[in-house]
């Protein structure tokens, strides 16, 4: 008679031998991530079956109008490219930026009492709501001084409302995401590549420059994803400083000037206007801007990844293997 | 426990093979010579053609200290090319900061000061201008750190020189090729000399470093513990390559393996808690060490 063949123990021990507190916690752990995922997953689907069902091409390549019949209120194609150009122009400003004050922080971080100083003033700009942002802004860009970046009336009162005005405030949305995800990928580097650098006689400007900034890349694309995100999602600072007029309205006379200082709207405040919340109770087209909005969203990131972030090929920093 | 030896090195112009094989360890595992000093004396060292020495630098007194600490103490010590330095001695004794400091990498520490002179060619390392000496003096460490660039690139960025208008990729391609070569790695990255260098394999990431670091031509070498991470074979390589530089390069290796140590040094020098203990020819060392830290520390590995 063929003994039973011993049973073979798990690699993790049994369950049953913790206390029911930890076991609760652990169902909580699971709990909450597949309620996550399911939130996601309905945000999604949700979005994606109204977007479809509301969402014509024809909307895509037609100008608004301020028809109140929604036969005759046209498609959503400014606010399209104003949110494109917004959440380019911001990360565009907000990269460089943030790149510099990570590699200061890093790198120099010297005297320490400035560096502390740099690193809350990026955290009261990481806390500060847009809304406040956007006042802000607002009170500066007024100043006559400042009126060449936005449109002046004829009595000399500055209007401060731009799509680089807006441009500038947004960047505040995304430079503390850039600078922490780019802070965190310099602290990751190992001192001996730095030290390797140094070794063979190079300066360390040529070691920012030729080994650290290539090393950071992911680590910056990370960042500006989030922060594209969120400058895209942004909706204060575009009804504050980007004048929310419902088309693009450049300045007369200057071709790429004209765009710069001239207003516009995006699709977060075009979804707001047109929701039950904002005055047009045009649900239909507020749903099909959304589920816009967030396909934009996504080619941006995917857009990022490859242009910032660098070829897969060079993603593979990983000296501590 | 034969897959954990490194192979024996074979000597150019070796007339009798090395035998090295696995003997019952006294040393924590470590694997030792086979036979009695006498008998190792006469196999392994003595075949390799003895290359004229010439001093290329020289520690006087030099003191070392992370803020106050000293970690070095008072170490006086010779360099030279066509001969092997090999820096022995317990974890923590100070060889790596021995090494850092010769090339002035000790001086990015904030709290490390240094006493003592330290000489190039008979001219003091403070006075040269620091980047111009790290040229001179190259050094690879113990992890693999390429750079997150092509392979040809790493060995490229050691060639351009600072502030020089930057030499195209054609002209540096013969001095790229010539530097894999010396390391060793041309035959097995010819064909992707364009892929990323932290693709290739650890052994490989680490001849990429020497070849980095040989490529600018720099006069003296450092090695800390260049092969801690490396399999038998390219380790094999790596002393055979440091066993054929030494007439063109003087090289100073720190090791924790004293099999190593042996087969590469000509001269070894002996660490304990800061203090040089002893320094002499490899032979005296490990077969008739005068001091008795020495003999306590190789005599685990020789019996
Ligand atoms: N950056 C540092 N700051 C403070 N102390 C340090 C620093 N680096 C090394 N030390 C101290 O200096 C002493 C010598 O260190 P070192 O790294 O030179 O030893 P080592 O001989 O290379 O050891 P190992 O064989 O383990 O690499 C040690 O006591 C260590 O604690
Ligand atoms: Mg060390």
């Amino acid at each position: 008679m063929a003994a039973a063949a011993p049973k073979r123990t798990g690699a993790v021990e049994s369950y049953s031998t913790w206390r029911w507190t930890d076991r609760l916690a652990l169902a909580l752990c699971w709990a909450c991530g597949i309620a996550l995922c399911v939130a996601a997953a309905s945000i999604l689907l949700y979005m994606g079956f109204r977007g479809l069902q509301y969402l014509r091409p024809e909307l895509l390549f037609e100008r608004p109008t301020g028809a109140v019949d929604q036969t005759k209120s046209g498609g959503i194609l400014d606010p399209i490219l104003g949110t494109l150009m917004l959440t380019v122009l911001g990360t565009a400003i907000a990269i460089p930026l943030a790149v510099c004050v990570a590699i200061w922080l890093v790198e120099y971080g010297r005297p320490a009492g400035l560096a502390r100083a740099v690193e809350s003033g990026v955290e009261i700009v990481a806390g500060t709501p847009s809304i406040v942002l956007a006042i802000f802004g607002l009170i500066i860009f007024q100043q006559p001084w400042l009126g060449w970046l936005s449109f002046t009336a004829e009595g000399g009162g500055v209007f401060g409302r731009s799509l680089i005005n807006a441009s500038i405030m947004m960047s505040f949305i995304a430079l503390p995401l850039v600078v922490g995800a780019t802070r965190e990928g310099l602290n990751a580097i190992p001192g001996h590549v730095r030290e390797a650098s140094y070794a063979l006689g190079k300066t360390k400007a040529a070691t920012i420059r030729r080994v650290l900034l290539p090393a950071v890349r992911p680590s910056i694309a990370t960042g500006t994803a989030l922060g594209m995100g969120r400058i895209a999602g942004d909706t204060a600072i575009v009804i504050i400083l980007l004048g929310n007029t419902l088309l693009i309205e450049p300045q007369e006379g200057m071709p790429v000037l004209g765009l710069l200082t001239g207003t516009g709207s995006t699709l977060t405040s075009y979804v707001y206007e047109n929701s039950p919340a904002g005055e047009g109770g045009a649900y239909e087209k507020a749903y099909a801007a959304a589920f816009v909005l967030l396909l934009v969203v996504l080619v941006l990131n995917f857009a990022v990844a490859r242009v910032v972030g660098g070829s897969s090929t060079s993603r593979s920093n990983l000296w501590n293997r | 426990m034969e897959s954990l030896m490194p192979p024996p090195v074979r000597r150019i112009a070796a007339d009798r093979q090395a035998t090295v094989a696995p003997a019952p360890s006294s040393n924590g595992g470590e694997p030792a010579l086979d036979g009695a000093p006498a008998r190792a004396r006469g196999l392994s060292r003595p075949d390799r053609p003895r290359v004229p020495a010439i001093e290329r630098m020289r520690a006087e007194n030099l003191v070392l200290a992370y803020g106050g600490k000293p970690a070095v103490k008072g170490v006086s010590l010779p360099i030279r090319q066509g001969e092997v330095l090999a820096l022995i001695g317990p974890s923590g004794c100070g060889k790596t900061t021995l090494l850092r400091s010769l090339n002035r990498l000790t001086e990015l520490t904030p709290t490390a000061t240094r006493e003592g002179r330290i000489l190039l060619d008979g001219q003091d390392v403070d006075q040269l201008e620091v980047t111009q000496l790290r040229r001179r003096i190259s050094m690879v460490f113990q992890q693999p750190n390429p750079f997150p660039m092509s392979v040809f690139d790493n060995v490229a960025y050691a060639l351009r020189e600072q502030g020089k208008k930057r030499p195209g990729k054609k002209e540096l391609a013969p001095q790229v090729e010539e530097a894999l070569v010396r390391a060793g790695l041309f035959d097995e990255v010819r064909a992707d000399l364009q892929h990323p260098a932290l693709r290739l394999s650890g052994g490989q990431q680490q001849r990429l470093c020497i070849a980095r670091a040989l490529a600018a031509r720099p006069e003296v070498l450092l090695l800390d513990e260049p092969c801690s991470a490396l399999d038998p074979k390219s380790t094999e390589v790596i002393e055979e390559l440091i066993v054929r530089l030494r007439e063109e390069v003087a090289i100073v290796i720190v090791t924790h393996n004293l099999q190593q140590a042996y087969r590469v040094a000509d001269n070894v020098a002996f660490m304990y808690l800061g203090d040089l203990v002893e320094y002499g020819p490899t032979d005296q060392i490990f077969h008739a060490p005068t001091q008795h830290r020495t003999r306590e520390y190789v005599g685990g590995a020789f019996g």
